[in-house]
C-alpha cells in the first residue's frame, strides 16, 4: 500500500532527499551559528555525493530508454536528466570544497551559504528533469532566488551588493518574459504539458502567438545562460559577486540553463525547430563574437573569464543549433570539460593572494612561472584548453562541435566560430605571455590550501589527457542522447 | 624487436626526456648541467632510433609500414602511426637537427630547464606530425607545435619576442583551423579520418568534385601556406626567426616550414587532384614571387638572421614550384629541397648564432674581417653559404637542378593528348623557369654579398679582434650537417632511391588521374 503511494514519486526522489538534507543543513546552521560553517560545509558536499549516488542507482534501475514519470507529467527523470544531474551535483560540490578558505579570508564564511548552493542545486534538478512549464517555472525561480542572495552574499561589499542587485532585478526581467511567453504558448496550444504541446504542434500548424512565445522563452533561457545579446549582466555580476559564488555561476547554472534549453526546444517545441535552429544559430555566433572580442580589452581575470564563459556558452549553442543527435552530444561533452577547465581555471583565481589580499588583476599574475612553477604549468594547460589548441581536451570537445555544425550544413556558424576562436586565442595566451614572459613582481602566499591545489591539479591533467576519457564519456553522453529523443 | 612500438617509441622518446628532467634536483647550475645532458642524450637516443627504424623499413614495400593504431574516439579519431619514405626522410631530419639545436644552446643560461623541456616536448609534436596516419592526430601535433615554439620565441627571443610570439601563434592558427575544418568535411563525406583509406579512395577515382575540392583545396592551402610559408603569407616567418634563439631557428627553418610541404604532399596533392591542377598557375605565381621579391628582399637586410629568414622563404618557393609541376622529377626536387634545405638553413642559423652569442649583435655592419680571428668556422660557413647558393657538389645545387627538370619535363608533357587548359598552362613551365633561374643569381648576390661583409676585410672592431674560434662541440656539430650536405650533393641517388617508390605512387595519384581523366571523357561510376 504505502509503496504503491511511493512508487510513482520515486522520479523525484533526489530532489527531495536533497531538498530535506538542505532544511537539516539550514537547523543545524541556524542553531550552531558561524561555529558550525565547516561541518555544514562539509554535510553540504556529503549530501550532494549521496543524492549523486541515488541519481546513478535510479538510472541503472530503469534503463537507457526507460523513463520516470511522476503522477501528473510534472516531473520526468531519464537518462538525460541523469546525465545532467550527475554533472550539476559533482560541479557543485567541487565549487563547494574551493570554497571555505576564501570565505574565511573574506569574513563570510557562514553556514547559510552551502546551504544557499543546495537549495540553488535543488532548483537546477528540478529545471533539468521538468517535463511541464508549471514545473521549469518552479525550479528556474528556486535556483534564481537562491543565486540573487548568494550573488550578494558579501553584503557589507558595495560591489557585491552591486552585482546581487543587478543579476536581481535583470534576473526578474528574464523571468518575467518567461512567464510570459509560457502564457502565450498556453494561451495557443491549451497545454503545459511538453509532450502535449508536442502533439499539438505536430497535429496542428503552429499558430503564430506560440512562435513568439518561443521566442521569449528563448530569450529569457539565453540570459540565464548568459548567450549574447542577452549577456550584458554577466561580466559585472562576475566581477563583483564574491570569487567562489563567481566559480559557482560560471558552471554550475550554466549546466542547468543548458540542459533545460535543451529540453525545452527538443521535447515540447521539436515540432518548431524550424523556427528556433536559425535563432539558436544567431545567438551563438553572437555570442562567440562578443566572447572573443569582449575580452581583448579586460583586466580583472574575473572580468576575462565572463567573457569566455560567454564565448563558450556560444559554442555549446552551435551544437545545440545543428539539432541532431550528434549535436546534442557535443553539447553534452562540451559542457562536461567546460566544466574542469572553468573550475580548474577559478581555482588559480582563488589561489592568487598575496599580503592578505585576494588579487584579481591579470598582471598579478606576471612572472608566476618562475616563482609558482606548478600553478603556471596548471593554468598554461587550462589556458590552451579553453582556446582548443590540441592535445588538451578543450580541441577535442571543439572538434565535435564543429563536426555537428557541418553535418547540419552550418558551413558558415563554423566558420563565425574558427574565427572566434582565433580571436580567443589572442587573449588565453595573452595570460599565458603575463605568467611566462613578463618579469616576476611577487609571489602569492604560500602554502596553497590542500583542497585547492588538489582541485587545480586534479582538473589540469584532466584537461591534459581528457583525450583518453572521451571515448568512454562520449558513450555515456550518447545514452543520454537517445534518452532526450526518445518519446 | 620488429614487435616493439617502434614510431611510439621515437615520438615519445623526448617526450619523456621531458618529464624526467622535472625532477633534477640540485644547485641552479648542476640543474642546467644535468638538463643539457639529458635533453642530449634523449635527442641522441632518438637520432638513434631513428636510424634503426631507417634500416629497418623495407624500402622495395611500398605503403606505409610500421603501423601502430589504437581506436580512442570511434571512426572520428585514432592514434594511427605508420611511415613511408616520404614521412620517414623528415623524421630522421628532425632528430638529426634536435641534438645539433641543443648543442647550439648552449650559450643559454636562462631557465635552462624549461627551455629544453620546450624543445623535447617541440621534437614529440614534429615527429608526431610526421608519423601520424590519421588526419584528426595530425591535426592534433601539427597544432601542438604551436604551444612549445610560442614559449620558446616568447621566452628566450629577442627584443620584440612578444609581438613576435603573438604574430607566429595567431598566424598560424588562423591558417590550420580552417584546414580542421576541411578535415571533418572531409570525415563527413568519407566516414573515415584515416590517411591510409582516404589515400585508397583516392588511388581508384575522386573523393569529391571539382567544386568541392576547389574550396577544401584552399582551406589546405590556406594552412600549408602560412607554414610554408608562401608569399604574402609570409610576413610572420622574418619576425619569428629575428626573435627565436639560435636552436629555434634552426628547428623553424629546418622542420617546422617543411610541415607545410609536407602537407601539401600528403592532402593537398593525392586528395584533390584535380583542384591541385586548377590551382597550380596561382601556386606558380605566388611561388615565382615569394622566389623573385623575397630574394631582393634578402638584398637589402642588415639584419643577418633576417636575410637568410628571407632566404628560406625564396628556398621554399622553389619547393612549391616543384611540386606542381606534376611529375616525378618535380616530386623530388621538392622532397630533396625540403631535405637539403632543412639541413643547409639550420646550419646558415646555427652559423649566425654562433656569431650572435659571441658578439650579442646581428647586425652585418658590426661585423668583418672575421676570418682572420675564426679559420675553423670561416671554412664551415664559406661551405654551407655555397651549398645555399647551389653550388654543384652539394645538395643545394640538386635540389634547385631537379626543380628545373620537373619543370621541363612538364612542358614536355605539355604536349600530347591533354586539353587546352594545361597545354596552355604547361607551356608557360619554361618562362617559369627561366625566372625562377634569375633568383639563383640573386641568392648567389646576396649569400656571397653577405659572407664578404661579414668574414672578409679589414677586422672592423676590437670585439671582432677578440672573438673565440669555434669549440669542439659546435666544431662537431658542423661537420656532420656538412658531411650530409656534401653527402647528398655527391651521392643524391641515396636519397632519391630510397624515396623512389613512393614517389611514383603519388605520382600516378597526382599525374595519371588527374591529367588523365580531366583530359578523357570522366567514367561514370555505377
Amino acid at each position: 500500500m504505502t509503496l504503491d503511494l511511493i512508487l510513482p514519486w520515486t522520479a523525484v526522489l533526489p530532489e527531495l532527499a536533497l531538498a530535506f538534507a538542505a532544511m537539516v543543513l539550514l537547523l543545524v546552521g541556524a542553531f550552531g551559528g558561524d561555529k558550525s560553517t565547516n561541518s555544514v560545509n562539509i554535510g553540504a558536499v556529503f549530501s550532494l555525493l549521496v543524492v549523486a549516488a541515488i541519481v546513478w542507482v535510479l538510472q541503472n534501475g530503469m534503463g537507457v530508454e526507460g523513463k520516470l514519470i511522476t503522477p501528473g507529467g510534472f516531473h520526468t527523470a531519464s537518462s538525460f536528466t541523469s546525465f545532467m544531474k550527475l554533472m550539476i551535483l559533482a560541479a557543485a560540490a567541487l565549487c563547494l570544497l574551493i570554497a571555505p578558505g576564501y570565505l574565511v579570508r573574506k569574513d563570510i564564511s557562514r553556514p547559510e551559504y552551502p546551504v544557499l548552493v543546495l537549495f540553488s542545486v535543488v532548483g537546477m534538478m528540478l529545471m533539468v528533469s521538468a517535463s511541464n512549464f508549471l514545473m521549469l517555472y518552479v525550479g528556474l525561480e528556486l535556483q534564481s532566488l537562491a543565486l540573487y542572495v548568494l550573488a550578494a552574499f558579501r553584503r557589507d561589499a558595495t560591489r557585491s551588493s552591486e552585482a546581487g542587485l543587478k543579476y536581481f532585478v535583470l534576473g526578474a526581467l528574464a523571468s518575467g518574459l518567461l512567464l510570459y511567453g509560457i502564457s502565450l504558448v498556453y494561451g495557443f496550444t491549451g497545454t503545459l504539458d511538453f509532450v502535449r504541446i508536442a502533439g499539438v504542434l505536430t497535429i496542428n500548424e503552429a499558430h503564430m502567438g506560440v512562435t513568439v512565445g518561443l521566442a521569449f522563452i528563448l530569450a529569457a533561457l539565453a540570459f540565464k545562460v548568459s548567450a549574447a545579446p542577452f549577456h550584458m549582466w554577466t561580466p559585472d555580476v562576475y566581477e563583483g559577486a564574491p570569487t567562489t559564488v563567481t566559480a559557482f555561476f560560471s558552471v554550475v547554472p550554466k549546466l542547468a540553463a543548458m540542459g533545460l534549453l535543451m529540453n525545452v526546444l527538443l521535447v515540447p517545441f521539436k515540432p518548431l525547430a524550424g523556427d528556433w535552429e536559425l535563432l539558436v544559430a544567431g545567438m551563438a555566433a553572437l555570442s562567440m563574437i562578443v566572447g572573443a572580442l569582449g575580452a581583448i580589452g579586460q583586466t580583472n581575470i574575473k572580468r576575462l573569464l565572463a567573457y569566455s564563459s560567454i564565448g563558450h556558452v556560444g559554442f555549446a549553442l552551435m551544437a545545440l543549433a545543428s539539432n541532431s543527435p550528434a549535436g546534442i552530444e557535443a553539447v553534452l561533452l562540451y559542457l562536461a570539460f567546460y566544466v574542469v577547465m572553468s573550475i580548474g581555471a577559478f581555482s588559480v583565481v582563488l589561489l592568487m593572494r598575496r599580503d592578505g589580499r585576494m588579487l584579481e588583476e591579470i598582471t598579478d599574475l606576471a612572472g608566476i612561472s618562475r616563482l609558482h612553477p606548478g600553478m603556471a604549468a596548471a593554468m598554461a594547460v587550462l589556458m590552451f584548453s579553453m582556446a582548443g589548441i590540441p592535445p588538451m581536451v578543450g580541441f577535442f570537445t571543439k572538434l565535435y562541435v564543429f563536426v555537428a555544425a557541418l553535418q547540419a550544413d552550418l558551413l558558415w556558424l563554423a566558420v563565425v566560430g574558427a574565427i572566434a576562436s582565433v580571436v580567443g586565442a589572442y587573449y588565453y595566451i595573452r595570460i599565458i605571455k603575463v605568467m611566462y614572459f613578463d618579469e616576476p613582481v611577487a609571489g602569492f602566499e604560500q602554502p596553497p590550501e590542500p583542497c585547492l591545489s588538489t582541485t587545480l591539479v586534479a582538473t589540469s591533467m584532466i584537461t591534459l589527457a581528457g583525450v583518453v576519457l572521451l571515448g568512454p564519456l562520449s558513450l555515456l553522453a550518447k545514452l543520454a542522447t537517445a534518452g532526450l529523443l526518445a518519446p | 624487436m620488429s614487435t616493439w612500438p617502434l614510431l611510439s617509441l621515437l615520438t615519445f622518446l623526448p617526450l619523456i626526456g621531458a618529464l624526467l628532467m622535472l625532477f633534477i634536483r640540485g644547485t641552479p647550475e648542476e640543474v642546467s648541467r644535468n638538463c643539457r645532458n639529458v635533453a642530449l642524450l634523449f635527442t641522441g637516443i632518438t637520432f638513434l632510433l631513428s636510424l634503426k627504424v631507417l634500416f629497418l623499413f623495407n624500402q622495395s614495400a611500398g605503403g606505409f609500414q610500421f603501423n601502430e593504431y589504437i581506436s580512442i574516439i570511434p571512426e572520428l579519431f585514432s592514434y594511427h602511426l605508420g611511415v613511408d619514405a616520404i614521412s620517414l626522410s623528415l623524421v630522421v631530419l628532425t632528430t638529426f637537427l634536435m641534438p645539433i639545436a641543443i648543442i647550439a644552446s648552449r650559450h643559454v643560461t636562462l631557465r635552462v630547464r624549461e627551455y629544453l623541456i620546450s624543445f623535447l616536448l617541440l621534437e614529440t609534436m614534429m615527429i608526431g606530425t610526421f608519423c601520424a596516419l590519421n588526419t584528426m592526430l595530425f591535426y592534433a601535433f601539427f597544432e601542438g607545435v604551436l604551444i612549445p615554439m610560442y614559449v620558446i620565441i616568447g621566452i628566450w627571443g629577442g627584443q620584440r619576442r612578444v609581438y613576435a610570439s603573438f604574430k607566429f601563434f595567431l598566424y598560424t592558427l588562423l591558417g590550420s583551423i580552417l584546414m580542421l575544418l576541411a578535415l571533418i568535411f572531409m570525415y563527413l563525406k568519407t566516414g573515415t579520418t584515416d590517411m591510409t583509406v582516404l589515400l585508397q579512395m583516392a588511388g581508384t577515382s575522386s573523393i569529391f568534385g571539382l567544386d568541392v575540392q576547389k574550396w577544401l583545396w584552399l582551406a589546405f592551402f590556406a594552412s600549408f601556406a602560412v607554414k610554408l610559408p608562401m608569399w604574402p603569407v609570409h610576413t610572420w616567418l622574418p619576425d619569428a626567426h629575428v626573435e627565436a634563439p639560435t636552436a629555434g631557428s634552426i628547428i623553424l627553418a629546418g622542420v617546422l616550414l617543411k610541415m607545410g610541404g609536407y602537407g601539401l604532399i600528403r592532402f593537398s596533392l593525392p586528395l584533390l587532384p584535380e583542384a591541385s591542377q586548377y590551382f597550380a598557375p596561382l601556386v606558380w605565381t605566388l611561388s615565382l614571387v615569394a622566389i623573385v621579391y623575397t630574394s631582393l628582399v634578402a638584398l637589402v637586410q642588415e639584419d643577418m638572421k633576417k636575410l637568410i629568414a628571407y632566404s628560406s622563404v625564396a628556398h621554399m618557393g622553389f619547393v612549391t614550384l616543384a611540386l606542381f609541376s606534376f611529375n616525378t622529377y618535380g616530386l623530388q626536387a621538392a622532397m630533396f629541397q625540403m631535405i637539403s634545405h632543412g639541413v643547409v638553413s639550420g646550419a646558415l642559423f646555427f652559423c649566425v648564432g654562433i656569431l650572435y652569442d659571441r658578439m650579442h649583435t646581428r647586425q652585418i655592419a658590426s661585423y668583418g674581417g672575421v676570418v682572420n680571428v675564426m679559420p675553423r668556422f670561416a671554412v664551415l660557413f664559406l661551405f654551407m653559404t655555397l651549398a645555399s647558393v647551389g653550388m654543384p657538389g652539394t645538395s643545394g645545387f640538386v635540389g634547385e637542378f631537379l626543380t628545373f627538370v620537373g619543370l621541363f619535363k612538364a612542358t614536355a608533357c605539355a604536349s600530347g593528348t591533354m586539353n587546352d587548359q594545361y597545354v596552355a598552362m604547361f607551356s608557360w613551365a619554361p618562362t617559369v623557369a627561366v625566372i625562377a633561374a634569375t633568383a639563383l643569381v640573386l641568392g648567389a648576390a646576396y649569400m656571397l654579398w653577405l659572407y664578404r661583409k661579414v668574414m672578409y676585410g679589414e677586422i672592423a672592431n676590437a670585439d671582432v679582434a677578440k672573438l673565440p674560434d669555434i669549440d669542439k662541440g659546435e666544431l662537431l656539430a658542423l661537420l656532420a650537417m656538412a658531411a650530409v650536405v656534401l653527402w647528398l650533393g655527391v651521392h643524391a641517388d641515396a636519397l632519391l632511391d630510397f624515396l623512389r617508390s613512393n614517389l611514383d605512387y603519388y605520382n600516378t595519384l597526382i599525374t595519371d588521374r588527374s591529367l588523365c581523366q580531366v583530359m578523357t571523357p570522366p567514367v561514370m561510376q555505377p
